[in-house]
């Protein structure tokens, strides 16, 4: 028998389960995050000029980069601002 | 003989029932083994000893030797690796259950001033020197650190079972990056750790994606897999504590779609000292310590921080540079330094920089006499990088091969004026960039269109590194990815060992 010594992190990654697909936006507030690639203010406008047409609030968040995450402070306020979020990754 | 190496403690360690100091009786102590002409050439005298004043013998190969005494077995050599027996025979004197003096090999001088016993061995020569002692036998001396050295590992064991492939379990596992791997045993893994004056468990780095502490034992466990020597580990921890810096940004890129990966270009006298490769064929196969460290950093940003193809490497097409890219720059024969030195790195110390660079492009210019010349064909060609229309945001790092090298040398050119003149032909007016220009819809936003001339690169973006064959017309240009603090920004370190 050979014993290997375990090369990973050992972590045993934590499973987080999705909040459920809301059946409507009445009375959420959904959270556009521009991820700072061009050209996706472009998309994210229009998305929002749609959500507002359905009558869905909305808040406009912005990434310093699209090259690093997320700044945590920023994911924080998202989650605690808005109960639906829309990424755009386009260029 | 046993064999050392068979058994239990080797690969289940009970560190409490062997790395404990097997004691010694008090008195005269003698380990010999019977592999060994100058221990069997002392057995009278063993004999003369054991009748008075009294002696203990351990036997490191053959209970059974010498023939005629009381001898105690050390086979397993735990009393010859806990009381640093190097030679055969050994004699010590033992007070109070503690060493107070040793001699080793046969003389008789020596050994009648130590007995205080007169006349001993009247027919043996007067002195014979030592054998080695099997406690220090190179082919031996992992499996008994693993099983005696009172294992400072505490990375979890994974037995795999005797009627299991090893090499299909790493693969199953997903600890591979698709090439087979070196299995990280203990016994390697504690060799390979000797490459370090570090403690296992000192921490080297936090690693994206999954932003996990890494041990200096983790990181040795990944030399073993990538092929490592010892010697090249403090290359590697350097390399991962470099990559794995915020202004670095390993995690940007794992998650690009860009073919990018950590290029690690290395210097200094320890390169060659461990054999690296900056002559011949240095971007390319056949030079283990070239294609270990390399790969060994990006193992360990694959198993420790988690960072895989397909999960947050996000990369549209990849590159074979991803597996293993590391070379040396010969700093020794370079006509105008290495890059670490203008990174800020005192000369003479060993150093390395991580770039985020895809794999190498071939410049190719064999009529070019004067630099004059040459640094236009450079600029045409690093024009290209990524796209000829992008400018500013990419870095890249000129190989420069000594036959290009020698045409600047030979003019008096140094680093700074070759750097300066290759971007002085790389500037181009907005016009000619803007987006849309040349029938071509990318290109720089419109607010740059009337710009008279805008650079290649930003101040420090192109990087000049000298390595490569003597025969041979060419250079190679790496590359970059987003550069600076929205991306990423090369990162210099002198090597800790």
């Amino acid at each position: 028998m050979t014993t290997l010594l375990d090369p990973t992190s050992e972590r045993a990654l934590v499973a987080r389960e999705r909040l459920a697909r809301p059946s409507t936006l009445d009375g959420l507030t959904v959270g556009l995050l521009d991820i700072s690639k061009p050209r996706g203010d472009i998309f994210l406008d229009r998305i929002e000029e749609r959500l507002v047409g359905i009558g869905a609030s909305v808040k406009r968040y912005k990434k310093p980069t699209f090259a690093k995450p997320a700044p945590v402070d920023l994911r924080h306020q998202i989650a605690t601002e808005c109960q639906v979020v829309i990424e755009a990754l386009a260029d | 003989m046993s064999d050392p190496t068979a058994g239990g403690p080797a690969t289940s360690p009970d560190s409490a029932a062997t790395s404990a100091t097997p004691a010694l009786p008090d008195g005269l102590v003698v380990v010999v083994k019977n592999d060994c002409e100058t221990c069997q050439t002392v057995v009278p005298v063993l004999a003369q000893l054991v009748s008075s004043p009294g002696l203990t013998v351990y036997s490191q190969d053959d209970p059974g030797f010498p023939a005629d005494m009381t001898v105690i077995d050390d086979t397993s050599l735990a009393v010859s690796w806990h009381h640093d027996i190097e030679t055969v025979p050994t004699l010590l004197r033992v007070e109070d259950g503690a060493e107070v003096e040793r001699t080793v090999g046969w003389s008789r001088d020596q050994w009648e001033s130590f007995t205080g016993v007169e006349g001993l061995g009247p027919d043996l020569p007067a002195m014979r020197p030592g054998c080695g002692s099997l406690s220090v036998d190179p082919d031996l001396v992992d499996a008994l650190r693993a099983r005696f050295g009172g294992s400072a590992l505490s990375s979890r064991r994974i037995d795999v079972a005797s009627a299991e492939d090893e090499m299909e379990m790493m693969f199953r596992r997903g600890w591979t990056d698709g090439l087979p791997v070196v299995p990280p045993t203990e016994e390697r893994v504690l060799a390979m750790l000797e490459g370090t004056s570090r403690q296992p468990s000192d921490i080297v780095a936090t690693v994206p994606p999954d932003l996990v502490e890494v041990t200096v034992e983790k990181v040795a466990i990944a030399a073993v897999m990538a092929g490592c020597q010892p010697e090249y580990l403090p290359w590697v921890l350097t390399a991962v504590e470099a990559a794995c810096t915020e202004e670095f940004n390993m995690h940007g890129l794992l998650a690009t779609t860009m073919p990018v990966g950590p290029v690690v270009v290395c210097s200094g006298p320890g390169t060659r000292a461990i054999g690296m490769n900056s002559g011949g064929n240095a971007l390319g196969q056949g030079n283990r310590a070239n294609l270990t460290i390399g790969r060994a950093l990006q193992l360990v940003v694959r198993n420790v921080g988690g960072g895989r193809p397909g999960e947050v490497d996000r990369a549209a097409h990849g590159s074979p540079a991803k597996i293993s890219f590391c070379f040396a720059e010969a700093d020794d024969t370079s006509p105008y330094g290495r890059l670490a030195t203008e990174h800020g790195i005192d000369d003479g110390v060993d150093a390395l920089t991580v770039f985020a660079g895809e794999a190498p492009h071939c410049m190719v210019d064999q009529l070019s006499r004067t630099p004059e010349s040459l640094v236009r064909s450079f600029a045409l060609k690093l024009q290209a990088i990524n796209h000829p229309k992008l400018i500013m945001m990419f870095d890249a790092i000129v190989v420069m091969g000594p036959e290009h090298a020698d045409v600047f040398a030979r003019a008096g050119w140094g680093r700074d004026q070759i750097i300066a003149a290759i971007s002085e032909h790389l500037n181009r007016p907005g016009s000619e960039l803007v987006r849309g220009a040349d029938g071509i819809d990318e290109g720089v936003p419109e607010a740059f269109a009337s710009a008279e001339s805008l650079p290649k690169f930003r101040p420090g973006g192109l990087m000049l590194t000298y390595a490569g064959g003597g025969a041979g017309l060419f250079s190679q240009i790496i590359g970059g990815w987003v550069n600076g603090a929205i991306g990423s920004k090369p990162t210099t370190l002198a090597v800790t060992y």
